[in-house]
């Protein structure tokens, strides 16, 4: 076998030898990298100093793809020399590693300019996942930090810092923000919107230096002003690393020269990623160099096919909220160069198209990049634009998404980032039985590294593969477009605890009331009831804790746990609808008693005559446990559904759930209290519970699941605790549990709650009891309402005659 | 001939918290008062679809649902928006004075939709 040694272990370097894996070879693969982490996805950093995702996420490849894959992995070790007459590779412990054929994959390191003060201490580069650790473990909440640099990187850097609560300036030099892919209005754009996050932006600004005493204090600028800084990144660009190139006495100008095929001026290195040059082009973002892969993969294993003839430039911003896309030219003042602009600045969208002889030369997109797909595609393939001038802003309104994929030619590239065409993601959808996009993802790569064409892979799964199983995760709404696992993560990740925080941050500001009363419920059961409460997010039923009727008037229902009641009890009950003139008092299904027709004005006196806790019948929360007498007075019960009912009302009440949640607890398999129909069933049997979970008896009909069987009351009242608790964490807002139970199965919930580990069995637990502790019965607010009006009328200070 | 501005003091500015509603009846008419952080609106109370209570709506920008079917309306027009049939509420100019709710109930205004639907 001939030896292949890769050095860099980054995107770029693995990216190509998974293409090499793909053909066939008689390599033996050595893969050195500098950093220790396995490969990792560089372009998510950003995400990673955010807190959106940890770094376990961005993980490309763990050691496990390594060993299946018959490479080895050395981590950590930096390869020093190469030897091109001996053709060995010596590494910094002194290990000489010979090859037949080597690949230089080094990447770029972060350009540092000759600012006096930058070895100072608290002064970073973000390049790297370590850098990104370091940084995390220095922005603490209040922290001045300056990010040196408003490009690109800069500016993710800057948002990442901001949402761990560093109070955030970039220092730009030059006139507008991320110029080398914006024209100046574009820029102008972008600034308000970075502003608008609470970032402030100083530019233009030459740093003249970073003083401090040892530690960094603060920056000076050309123009003599100082600003202060506890933390200081610099992310003005990045440089080839080139020095092991340059050692081996390989052509080298910025960076290792290569050419259409990927070779260095020795053919048996070839040198792939940040590191090339090619015919005078260096390279920083993903696309490119995934090509570049692939064109090596083939040229190295003797397959040398069709050549890499460079790559527009393109950027894209990923920073939520600020949509910025920008590929090819954005110097309009070239000869023959026309533009297509639009502009709404309320909307905050900019679209700026350069043409020339009808062909896209570059385009900018701020504030909508949802079309950068067409863009792409068109600076790539030279299209002919003429037959689609009149929609070159916004694409023909499209009749049915399912033509839009039929109608792509299979050459057509779905995931720019790592060049995989709509022919390559059909043939394997065929060839490997692809049901699923995880699967899809395992197979092509496709949408695994920007994630921009999940939707478009989406479409062709659903199109073309036979059993297509649709991952059930929907939009929470227009306001706030994000799924409701991606709203949790968001919610959680950046410590967000208002309604109109997230709104502000991911959404359109205004809310509706379709999304407000989900993030009030999110906010609420992610912060264990620790977050800032907004009545004005809920709806009238949460703000005053009845349910209104059509007429305005609201039904009172206490809480009567079990459905066990006394004489004292309902006599005060009489006494409460004599006094208050209630129209209708009426048992309901739930074996409580429900005063139909009160007046807002009324209720706190209501509930206080009534001395009885809220039944909690006007809200996504627990509603009952409906009991059957049991073993109290029932002969054929056999265990005590009375006492076991009102023990798990008592557990779980005052608490909010995704939508209402309705229990039953009876004491013999004859299921008088129709446990079977609820959303959690505990079934008394001889010696045992059955606790069962998903039932339904409304607008749905549903026989409930076996949750478990278990011997102690005890032990199924814990598991009626894991289940709500897990449903509460994981169901949609207004999903019932027999939708929750179907969209995931019970197999999975059974292994999530039950069956799950001791330890993550007693975490559910504890963020129960952690909910549970700060709840209370929402009755109370009669004593302490959240504002004075919050039930009373206003009375005008003065009457107008009338 | 423009008549008298007729301004009714009607509640301290606390009284209605941000983003929420507040029924009033001042002269007879039944008013939905929004808080709506900036400067407060006010309207007619009553949805024209069932009669529902505005002032307990959930407001979304510059408007309001109501609570018992979801019908919206603008708060600066009182056009009803993306509902099924066409229909408004009265809107009242406000003013906020020393920290006092105005409104000129005799000054409300009708933008009758059209009635033709294409």
């Amino acid at each position: 076998m001939k030896k292949l040694v890769v050095v860099g272990n980054g995107m770029a370097g693995v990216a190509c030898v998974e293409q090499i894996l793909r053909l066939r070879h008689d390599f033996d693969i050595t893969i050195f990298g500098d950093e220790t982490q396995p490969n990792y996805n560089r372009i998510l950093l950003s995400m990673v100093l955010a807190g959106e995702k940890s770094a376990d996420e961005i993980v490309l490849n763990d050691t496990g793809w390594y060993r299946d894959n018959g490479i080895q992995a050395r981590l950590g070790v930096r390869i020093d020399h190469i030897d091109r007459v001996q053709r060995v590779a010596i590494d910094a412990h002194g290990g000489v590693t010979p090859f037949d054929k080597l690949i230089l994959a080094t990447g770029s390191s972060a350009f540092i300019p000759p600012i006096p003060g930058a070895d100072k201490k608290n002064v970073h580069v973000f390049r790297t996942l370590d850098d990104a650790r370091a940084l995390i473990a220095k922005a603490r909440p209040g922290c001045k930090a300056v990010v040196i640099g408003g490009g690109l990187l800069g500016l993710e850097a800057a948002r990442g810092l901001q949402l761990r609560g560093c109070e955030v300036s970039v220092v730009h030099l030059m006139e507008t923000l991320m110029e080398r892919q914006l024209d100046s209005a574009g820029g102008a754009l972008l600034r308000g919107k970075i502003e608008g996050l609470g970032i402030r932006v100083l530019l233009p600004k030459q740093t003249q230096a970073l003083f401090g005493n040892g530690r960094v204090d603060g920056l000076r600028f050309a123009s003599g002003e100082e600003i202060e800084a506890d933390l200081v990144v610099i992310a003005v660009g990045i440089k080839p690393n080139v020095e092991l190139g340059r050692k081996a006495g390989l052509e080298v100008r910025r960076g290792i020269v290569v050419d259409d095929y990927m070779q260095s001026s020795d053919p048996d290195i070839f040198a792939v990623g940040e590191c090339t040059e090619h015919r005078g082009q260096t390279f920083g973002l993903v696309a490119p160099l995934m090509e570049q892969g692939k064109v090596l993969a083939a040229a190295i294993t003797g397959n040398r096919g069709s050549a890499f003839t460079g790559a527009a430039p393109a950027a894209k911003l990923k920073i939520m909220g600020v949509d910025i896309f920008s590929a090819g030219a954005i110097d309009d003042s070239e000869p023959g160069v026309e533009t297509v602009r639009y502009e709404d600045a309320s909307l905050g969208i900019y679209k700026k198209l350069l043409l020339k002889d009808n062909r896209l030369r570059g385009v900018i997109l701020v504030g909508d990049s949802s079309d950068e797909r067409r863009y792409t595609q068109w600076l790539r393939d030279d299209t002919d634009l003429t037959p689609h001038r009149r929609h070159l802003l916004f694409p023909p309104p499209v009749p049915d998404e399912g033509l839009r994929v039929a109608e792509m030619p299979d050459s057509d590239v779905v995931c720019g980032c790592n060049g995989v065409s709509k022919g390559d993601i059909i043939h394997a959808i065929h060839q490997n039985g692809i049901n699923t996009l995880d699967q899809l993802k395992q197979s092509t790569r496709a949408s695994t590294s920007c994630g921009s064409c999940t939707n478009l892979c989406q479409q062709l799964l659903r199109a073309v593969a036979p059993e297509f199983q649709e991952e059930t995760r929907t939009t929470l709404c227009s306001c706030v477009p994000f799924s409701y696992e991606r709203l949790r993560d968001i919610v959680r990740g950046q410590q967000l605890k208002s309604v109109q925080e997230v709104l502000n941050v991911y959404g359109n500001r205004k809310g509706c009331e379709v999304c407000k009363p989900a993030l009030s419920y999110m906010l609420d059961m992610l912060w264990c009831g620790g977050h800032d409460e907004d009545r004005s997010a809920r709806f009238i039923n949460d703000r005053v804790h009845a349910n209104i009727q059509k007429d305005g008037t609201f039904s009172v229902i206490p809480r009567m746990r079990g459905g066990v009641t006394s004489p004292a009890e309902l006599r005060r009950i009489a006494d409460v609808a004599e006094k208050y003139n209630v129209p209708m008092v009426k048992v309901t299904g739930s074996q409580r008693i429900d005063l139909l027709g009160v007046k807002k004005a009324d209720l706190p006196s209501v509930w206080a005559d009534l001395g009885m806790p809220s039944g909690q019948a006007y809200t996504k929360g627990v509603r009952m446990v409906k009991t059957c007498v049991g073993t109290e007075f029932c002969r054929f019960g056999v265990q005590d559904s009375t006492r076991a009912g009102i023990e798990l009302e008592r557990r779980l009440e005052n608490l909010f759930t995704p939508h209402k949640v309705k229990m039953g607890a009876v004491g013999c398999p004859r299921n008088c209290a129709e446990a079977t129909v609820k959303d959690i069933g505990m079934i008394g049997q001889d010696g045992s519970w059955q606790v069962v979970v998903g039932g339904a008896a409304g607008k749905s009909v549903r026989k409930a699941d076996l949750l478990i069987t278990v011997q102690t009351t005890e032990l199924a009242l814990e598991a009626c605790e894991l289940f709500f608790q897990y449903y509460r964490e994981n169901g949609n807002y207004l999903e019932r549990t027999y939708d929750f139970v179907e969209r995931l199965g019970i197999e999975k919930i059974r292994k999530d709650t039950v069956y799950a580990p001791e330890s993550e069995k007693q975490k559910l637990l504890d963020r129960l009891q952690r909910s549970k502790a700060i709840s209370k019965d929402a009755w109370l607010e009669r004593e302490a309402p959240v504002n004075p009006t919050q039930f009373v009328q206003i009375q005008p200070l003065e009457n107008t005659p009338a | 001939m423009t008549s008298e501005r007729q301004w009714t003091r009607i509640t301290t500015t606390e009284n209605v918290p941000p983003l929420e509603g507040r029924s009033v009846t001042i002269g007879g008419v039944d008013l939905a008062i929004f808080n709506l952080g900036d400067r407060f609106a006010a309207i007619e109370n009553q949805c024209p679809h069932k009669g529902g209570p505005l002032c307990d709506g959930i407001v979304s920008g510059t408007e309001v649902v109501c609570p018992l079917h979801g019908w919206r309306f603008d708060l600066n027009t009182g056009l009803a928006v993306r509902a099924s049939l066409p229909a408004c509420v009265t809107t009242f100019p406000t003013r906020v004075e020393n920290g006092i709710v105005l409104v000129d109930v005799g000054y409300g205004s009708r933008i009758e939709p059209e009635e033709a639907v294409a």
